[in-house]
């Protein structure tokens, strides 16, 4: 009986070593948070905002980034996270100053700088929507590893992409991200947990 | 026409705020809705309930409207958080069943949009099932950010 109960605390003790071992592992590379090694996710980019002027991640240091990708003609998933950071924004008051929602297009060929701007406005025009050539959208996607494939042919394609809203700090760093069917209070709660 | 087609619009708007299920045989379609379509977006997508009364299986297999120049069915699926919409064959909807068509699942696409929707305006789409035949029901355009009929 003794043997036993010394069997089961070294067990315990080593599933609680490899939880701890996992969760570090989850902070630091999965969650981008070592200040020390590189951001896990994130990075430069060099993109075309809404009024057709060159931008590049610097462009927006100093703000809390939202940080999501995808297209005008989504009818679904876009929508509803656009709308979700717009009502964000609103309940966020005087702190919506720092925080700055970026719409990514993957969808380049079709979403031009006027196209995009007409469409963000519709949600809440504090929304920059960027756009860029075919490469500088890859670079884009690929610093925020979003995945993004076209799907069909003709004038009907539609476009596979990752849908997390990534929240990116002042100074460009990686945050953290919220799922595609997070809620406007989601969103609020989790920026004023890192405020 | 330019002047008819809003008076037209609020007149359907008008009479059909009050009534929007449409029943066909053992067939109920509820609250048919749609977002109002941000900026030029020339998608859009027709959200509905069909409840099945009968004691047969039915299939929603087409839909068509004089505002879009195709009309699809899509589901919509995320996996590993990547958002992927796939045209199907059709949406079943079983014997005592109900089959929702809402965001982030089944919807019905329409492509190449005539014109914006604009919150409040009401549209006519005609459905068409396997063994029921074809119906037509009125969507009603809820705001860009709308997440149910009538909101």
């Amino acid at each position: 009986m003794r043997l036993y109960r010394i069997a089961v605390a070294i067990g315990s003790l080593c599933l609680f070593a490899i939880a701890a071992v996992v969760y570090g592992w989850y902070q630091t590379e999965y969650l981008g948070g070592n200040p020390l090694s590189a951001p896990a996710i994130g990075g430069p980019f060099s993109l075309v905002d809404d009024n057709g002027n060159a931008v590049t991640d610097q462009t927006y240091r100093g703000k809390w980034l939202l940080v999501y990708f995808g297209y005008t003609f989504c009818p679904d998933a876009c929508p509803t996270t656009l709308n979700a950071v717009a009502t964000a924004l609103t309940a966020l008051g005087p702190d919506a100053e720092r925080v700055q929602p970026l719409f990514i297009t993957i969808d380049p060929d079709r979403d031009t700088p006027a196209v995009m701007k007409e469409y963000v406005a519709a949600f809440d025009s504090r929304i920059v929507g960027l756009t860029g050539s075919p490469e500088q959208i890859a670079a884009a996607a690929k610093a925020y590893r979003v995945y993004y494939q076209r799907i069909g042919g003709g004038s009907d394609y539609t476009m596979d992409h990752t849908v997390l809203l990534y929240i990116m700090d002042p100074n460009g760093r990686f945050s953290g991200f919220l799922s595609h069917d997070q809620t406007a209070e989601e969103i609020v709660q989790k920026l004023k947990s890192l405020f | 026409m330019r002047v008819l087609l809003p008076v037209l619009i609020l007149l359907c708007a008008l009479s059909t705020a009050a009534a929007q299920d449409t029943k066909i045989g053992d067939l109920l379609i509820a609250s048919p809705w749609a977002r109002a379509t941000p900026g030029a977006a020339p998608t859009g997508a027709v959200y509905l309930r069909i409840e099945n009364h009968g004691a047969d299986g039915d299939k929603l297999v087409a839909a068509a409207t004089p505002i879009a120049d195709r009309v699809m069915l899509h589901t919509h699926v995320v996996e590993n958080g990547v958002a992927q919409m796939r045209p199907v064959d059709g949406i079943d909807v079983a014997a005592g069943a109900t089959a929702e068509l809402k965001p982030g699942g089944f919807h019905i696409m329409l492509m190449d949009l005539h014109q914006p929707l604009r919150k409040s305006d009401v549209f006519p789409l005609t459905l068409t099932f396997e063994h029921a035949g074809k119906v037509e029901v009125q969507v009603y355009v809820g705001s860009v950010g709308a997440t149910g009929p009538g909101n």
